[in-house]
């Protein structure tokens, strides 16, 4: 292919290379090559067949009464009813859970990249949120019955017929949603901090400022995308729980108020999420898997959109820079 | 094929800054030594004596090559023999071509998509690109500007191109050799030997290769190519990333290999090339301007523009 | 204005550390909480409470019935068949999702044409959002009859039959779904890592004559070990703490499967620690299934800890050669 050069050349027959070819390599790393391939299109088929399945089905049974209609207690499930109320008790849950993670995640990783003296006192408190990002959530689960079954807790929750504090209750539920979302929270706000210059808080400095004033005027402003994402990924975690809504919500098809307070009786007493919904109506009592499978999708649905919201908030990074659960 | 003579650099006792184009009477240098490492470069240009020609053998031949990324040419109908038992220097400014061309003898340049050639270029005597590229580059092996050992120990470091050698060849499809370190290591130690990093090192061979310091990991580098035994050692700038004393190290060093490899070197230094180089090969815009021995080319150039690049005219 | 910016300061800044140091304590009392209320447990049974020994469905209705035993205490426990069931589905999942996460994140990253690249990183990394209990909704609707109809014979349910049923839920089917919920992470850690493999390296291995499989055997995935074992003990932690998901789909029934059993092995029941503390605790914490539930959540308690500390280990060992942590 001749082409525009300044003095006049003849055009030059140009060869070009061949990408390496597998053929000469040894039997043994064509295998391996081979193998890559047939389990990467192996698993992304199993993957677009998980979520093909779960669209499909999921529209298939998703109609629009569902979402508004409550559950009834009845014995056709199929005809009746629809999961309004676990919608709610989901957004309640999840609201409680992020209003208590979140000013504590934040306080705590401003802590440890402002602060942070002294310095084994900051490890520790390292190893210790990441440690938490570890713990199951059933056990966290058994942990909020065990402190919020005490006589002291009983405001958050209702008493059982013979005077015990149940400490099952929504509050109690979004609590302890609390305590599992704060590691990723943590670990995506304290990322931010790190990301932010040097010079926003050398500048501040230079300005005579306090710590807690560059932190609280100049650089919390700064870490609103982080604490955004942070939030919204904890929202996430918090969503697709059920362990402790199991054990801590009482899974009670309808909400059960406890008290006389309005508002508060709901939030005291207990009730169901979409997971508990989906869960039972596919392995408990309810057996109704048509109802599961459109609750599966809406949740399916709340989940993407959350995923997409946080690709968009902090540009195009993903859940993974920061490690899922766990404080890096 | 007999080798050539042994040499030794002619090094000055007392130098002096010398013009590339003034005479330097051959009488008068003393005997450097080559072993001595701390002879530290000095910044002016050392000349050696009139080398006695010899037919050397022939390892690589360019014919009419022109290298291609994307529709641009860089590299326009070069033509140039590599010889073993001699040192190869590519000198030009940047942009003139020198690091495609020597990236194209051992088929690198196919790693850059859209690259596109022409020409041809043997290896005794067969065309690279018939050869298998792997094949062909455990014959033609490079080290690069920056050291960049492998996060291994120095032993596994150097032994590396030793594992990854398939045996057999032709019709059999090539089998890789399993080897215990003892089989290994002589090999591992004679090119740690003849990379001169053996005395350094050669303690504790399961020292990370990362703990080394800039020089010793290029000299690990040269010894990491060294010892599958290539016909020739390409180096692409190796020292430009270094201190003037490792510098110096390593052209020893260059100057050493010679006779058991054909080496080329690219380097943008041209007292490097005066201290090293016995054949060079001047490339401006992607030509050839100019080839000969050293002496030629530094002392008598023929054509203007080697003048001007070499009194430093530009560069 | 200094002064009292300077107190102020002081102040946040111990407060701040007060919160830091409750996160601590917080910890602590996790701990010792659920190790204090599944104590009674514990003492009663003593190191043969992670033995064999009877039916763990039978112990469990005696504590209900507050009936103990006869011979033992109402305490009486023997977790032995839910230890075994959390070893083989933790253990099993993550075996598999090692390999298949890292020969796929290669595919993805070295050999995948860029369209394929770029439609499919983006679906790996929902897929680790999804909730567990859509896993266990699609094991149960979708896999469990599959595998009853199409691997179990009626003539294999027979042989069985005067033990356990086989209906499908069973180990294999908690293995494969486990192994599905843990690669997500899996091959995004692993993915990224190998695209943060320094050129450098790459090239030089290249100009060795070393073939592209080689170097990514070799160097690439030397190089990205660090991030392959954090994902790895990351996956670990999901594994055994999963309880929902187990439930749904392995059976529900704290059976010991008997690797001695053939093939049926792998289509035994099986239910895990975590399942189940779901399937038989129902809230009150202070009767002896209680305790005993409380005393399983100690063990995974503990489990977690160990493997938290074991990343901290692995990493800082892998940092001596230069890679990154």
């Amino acid at each position: 292919m001749a082409t525009a050069q300044p003095a006049a050349e003849p055009a030059l027959e140009m060869v070009r290379p061949r990408r390496e070819t597998t053929a000469a390599w040894p039997l043994v790393d064509r295998l391996a090559y081979l193998l890559c391939w047939a389990v990467g299109i192996g698993l992304c088929l199993v993957a677009l067949g998980i979520v093909a399945l779960m669209f499909v089905k999921g529209i298939s049974e998703l109609h629009l009464k569902l979402l508004v209609e409550a559950p009834s207690a009845s014995l056709h499930q199929t005809q009746s009813g629809g999961f309004s109320t676990p919608i709610v008790g989901t957004l309640v849950v999840t609201a409680i859970g992020t209003l208590v993670a979140v000013p504590i995640a934040v306080a705590l990783a401003a802590w440890l990249n402002e602060y942070g003296r002294p310095r084994w006192l900051a490890r520790a408190v390292e190893s210790g949120v990441e440690t938490i990002a570890g713990i199951p959530s059933i056990v966290l689960a058994l942990f909020g019955l065990l402190l919020f079954a005490r006589p002291f807790f009983g405001f958050l929750s209702g008493s059982t017929n013979n005077g015990a504090v149940t400490g099952q209750s929504f509050l109690v539920a979004g609590l302890v949603m609390g305590i599992l979302a704060i590691p990723l929270v943590a670990a995506t706000v304290s990322e931010g901090f790190q990301q932010l210059p040097r010079r926003l808080r050398e500048a501040s400095f230079a300005l005579g400022k306090t710590r807690t004033t560059t932190t609280r005027r100049v650089l919390l402003p700064a870490m609103r995308p982080a604490i955004a994402s942070g939030t919204v990924l904890g929202m996430g975690r918090i969503i697709g729980d059920t362990a402790i809504i199991w054990i801590l919500l009482g899974g009670t098809l309808h909400n059960t108020p406890v008290g006389s307070t309005p508002i508060l009786k709901t939030l005291r007493g207990t009730g169901s999420t979409l997971t508990s919904y989906v869960f039972s109506n596919a392995a408990g009592e309810g057996n109704s898997p048509q109802k599961a499978y459109a609750a599966a999708f809406v949740l399916l649905l709340i989940v993407l959109g959350l995923n997409a919201l946080v690709t968009r908030l902090s540009g195009g990074r993903s859940l993974y820079t920061t490690r899922w659960g766990a404080k890096r | 094929m007999t080798a050539p003579p042994v040499r030794r650099i002619a090094l000055d006792r007392h130098p002096r800054v010398v013009s590339p184009f003034e005479q330097v009477d051959g009488a008068g240098n003393g005997q450097g030594t080559a072993a001595g490492a701390t002879a530290v470069a000095s910044p002016t240009a050392r000349r050696r004596a009139a080398r006695p020609t010899t037919a050397a053998a022939e390892r690589m031949r360019l014919e009419s090559v022109s290298l291609a990324y994307g529709e641009r040419w860089v590299v326009r109908d070069v033509s140039l023999p590599v010889r073993q038992g001699e040192v190869l220097a590519l000198i030009g400014a940047s942009g003139s071509g020198k690091t495609t061309l020597l990236r194209s003898l051992n088929r690198l340049t196919e790693i850059t998509a859209g690259a596109g050639r022409a020409g041809r270029i043997t290896l005794d005597g067969d065309e690279i690109h018939e050869i298998e590229v792997n094949a062909l580059r455990r014959r033609v092996t490079m080290v690069f500007q920056q050291p960049n050992p492998f996060p291994m120990s120095i032993f596994e470091n150097v032994a590396y191109a030793l594992r990854e050698a398939p045996i057999g060849s032709g019709s059999r499809p090539p089998r890789r050799r399993r080897l215990r370190r003892s089989q290994l290591e002589p090999a591992v130690r004679e090119a740690l030997r003849r990379a001169g990093l053996h005395e350094e090192v050669g303690d504790d061979l399961d020292r990370p290769a990362m703990a080394l310091s800039g020089g010793q990991q290029q000299r690990l580098c040269i010894a990491r190519a060294l010892a599958a035994d290539p016909e020739v050692l390409l180096l692409d700038e190796p020292c430009s990333a270094l201190d003037p004393i490792s510098t110096a190290v390593i052209e020893e060093l260059i100057v050493g290999l010679r006779e058991s490899v054909a080496v080329v070197i690219v380097t943008h230094n041209l007292q490097q090339a005066q201290r090293v180089a016995d054949h060079v090969a001047f490339m401006h815009l992607g030509e050839l301007v100019e080839y000969g021995t050293a002496e030629q080319v530094f002392d008598e150039p023929r054509r203007q523009r080697t003048r001007d690049y070499i009194g430093g005219a530009f560069g | 204005m200094h002064r009292r910016d300077a107190a102020r300061d002081r102040r946040v800044e111990l407060l701040l550390g007060a919160l830091a140091v409750g996160v601590i304590a917080l910890i602590v009392l996790i701990l010792v909480t659920v190790l204090v209320n599944g104590w009674p447990s514990f003492s009663a049974n003593g190191l043969h409470w992670f033995g064999p020994g009877g039916d763990v469905v039978t112990q469990f209705r005696a504590m209900q019935s507050s009936i103990p035993l006869p011979g033992h205490s109402i305490y009486y426990f023997r977790a032995w068949p839910l230890i075994w069931g959390t070893l083989l589905t933790t253990v099993g999942a993550v075996l598999i999702a090692l390999v298949v996460s890292t020969l796929t994140a290669i595919f993805l990253t070295e050999f995948a044409p860029l369209p394929v690249q770029r439609v499919l990183l983006p679906v790996v990394r929902l897929l680790a959002g999804v909730p567990s209990v859509i896993y266990g909704l699609v094991g149960i609707v979708a896999l469990v009859p599959w595998i009853n109809e199409n691997l179990i014979s009626d003539g294999r349910k027979q042989s069985v039959a005067y033990v356990v049923q086989l209906n499908g839920a069973s180990l294999s089917t908690a293995i494969v779904i486990l192994t599905v919920m843990i690669l997500p992470i899996m091959v995004a850690l692993t993915a990224n890592a190998l695209t943060a493999v320094p050129p450098a390296w790459r090239e030089g291995s290249a100009a060795l004559g070393v073939n592209r499989w080689r170097t990514i055997w070799r160097v690439s995935l030397r190089a990205a070990r660090p991030a392959i074992a954090a994902g790895t003990v990351l996956a670990t932690a999901r594994a055994l703490g999963e309880a929902i998901m187990i439930a749904m789909v392995s059976g529900g029934r704290p059976f010991e499967a008997n690797p001695l059993d053939g093939l049926t092995f792998l289509f035994e029941p099986v239910e895990t620690l975590a399942s189940g503390i779901l399937e038989e605790f129902g809230g009150e914490t202070n009767t002896p299934i209680g305790h005993t539930a409380y005393a399983m959540g100690a063990v995974l308690l503990f489990s977690a800890a160990m493997l938290s500390f074991t990343s901290w280990v692995v990493r800082r060992r892998l940092r001596r050669y230069g890679v990154g942590g």
